[in-house]
């Protein structure tokens, strides 16, 4: 797997009128997992979407290297078609050798992106950022809406990502049960 | 790039031709087309001259409403579903998004207009020869006409009651292809055909950046 890695520095993040966070740095290289923590509103979607490069921040820098895939609320898969097309649809573009990690879709695959659950679309979104071929995992709140058995699988599948060279940033509010996470609370960096 | 691009532009084209998700297809804004051209004539009388004279004029008219209607199935539900962010974080730049969405549009819309026209021209009592000017006028309109629509679209992505909006704003900047496309076709109007040309260029030029800024825009 290409070499990967992101170094935030100093971000701070507005929105509206609040500041919600600043002077939050970080950084994270290939085999590293960074969990983001922090109650509802802390601006944990923000700051992945500043780390993903797809809102500035309000202050700070983000370097990034190696391809990115990201998985938040909104799926990216097409409702209409059948889960196989519309993952297939994304290997098209990113001609990627998918990564072999298993999230249960095998039964689901001609079921259309729109009647799936809430934990199987959760399961979709990170099947597509698996297959993306990608190295720097950006994932917001991937553990919610997954069972038990799915939630303990979802962290085997990072965990094996990271082994292979790959490295996560997760937002989640929950606790994760995966090990040598940097963990980095949001409170500490409000105002 | 070009590899990229491709399976994007067969999904724009099956989407936009076909429909799904509440996206109503190319046959909802030809059916209106079409349905234009039918209701005039009731409106008016069946006097033939009468008609030729005013039909080329409904076709242009019927033309602009018929691009307005799928606005807001055009780039919103996309926005909104989280592709754009998807293409964005693989290196793919809006504009060449929305240059292959103003080319799948047109495919959906302009064309099937122009194969519609002769069957407008039979309900209005047009002769060969305007046919000919309309169907001529149609194939150098209908490209900026997709491509405002394109642009509107992607500002009005993301706002409550975009799709109102839309229509709105879509209209005053159609107005130039439309009286250079209904100009067209006054005696001695050949000369329509070349400002009609050159204001579908000009939009065509501008829809890709004027939207990729937009859509960019509405991630803050």
């Amino acid at each position: 797997m290409q070499e990967c890695g992101l170094v935030a520095t100093d971000i701070a993040c507005r929105r509206g009128d609040r500041i919600l966070f600043r002077g939050l740095s970080l950084s994270v290289r290939s085999g590293g997992i960074v969990h983001l923590a922090g109650p509802n509103g802390i601006g944990k979607s923000s700051l992945i979407r500043i780390l993903a490069g797809l809102l500035r921040p309000y202050a700070g820098t983000v370097e990034r290297t190696g391809g990115i895939a990201l998985a938040d609320e909104r799926l990216a898969l097409d409702g209409h078609q059948p889960l196989a097309q519309a993952l297939a649809f994304w290997q098209r573009i990113d001609r990627a050798e998918p990564e072999q990690a298993d999230f249960g879709l095998a039964d689901l695959l001609d079921v259309p992106v729109r009647y799936l659950s809430t934990g199987q679309r959760k399961r979709a979104a990170l099947a597509r950022v698996a297959a993306s071929g990608a190295p720097l995992w950006l994932l917001d709140e991937p553990l919610n809406g997954l069972d038990t058995y799915w939630s303990s699988k979802a962290q085997v599948a990072i965990a094996a990502h990271c082994r292979a060279g790959g490295a996560v940033v997760i937002a989640s509010h929950q606790p994760l049960a995966l090990e040598a996470v940097h963990e980095i609370k949001l409170l500490d960096f409000q105002l | 790039m070009i590899r990229k691009l491709w399976p994007i532009f067969t999904r724009d084209l099956a989407l936009l031709t076909r429909g799904a998700q509440g996206r109503g297809g190319a046959v909802l804004p030809l059916l209106f087309f079409l349905a234009v051209a039918m209701l005039f004539p009731f409106a008016v009388g069946p006097d033939a001259r009468l008609l030729a004279r005013t039909g080329a004029g409904v076709i242009w008219v019927a033309a602009l409403l018929a691009a307005i209607l799928p606005l807001d199935r055009l780039v919103e539900p996309d926005v909104e579903a989280g592709l754009f962010d998807q293409w964005a974080l693989r290196g793919i730049s809006e504009e060449a998004l929305l240059a292959v969405r103003v080319l799948a549009h047109w495919l959906s819309f302009g064309v099937p207009l122009m194969l519609a026209a002769p069957l407008s021209a039979g309900l209005l009592s047009l002769d060969a020869q305007q046919l000919w000017m309309v169907e001529l006028g149609l194939l150098l309109g209908t490209p900026g006409l997709a491509a405002i629509g394109v642009t509107i679209a992607a500002l009005t992505a993301g706002m409550r009651a975009g799709a109102a909006l839309g229509g709105l704003l879509a209209i005053p900047m159609a107005v130039p292809l439309l009286i250079f496309g209904a100009g067209s076709l006054q005696p001695d109007g050949e000369g329509g055909l070349a400002l009609l040309a050159a204001c579908s260029l000009v939009a065509l030029a501008v829809a890709p950046f004027a939207g990729g800024a937009a859509i960019r825009a509405g991630r803050e």
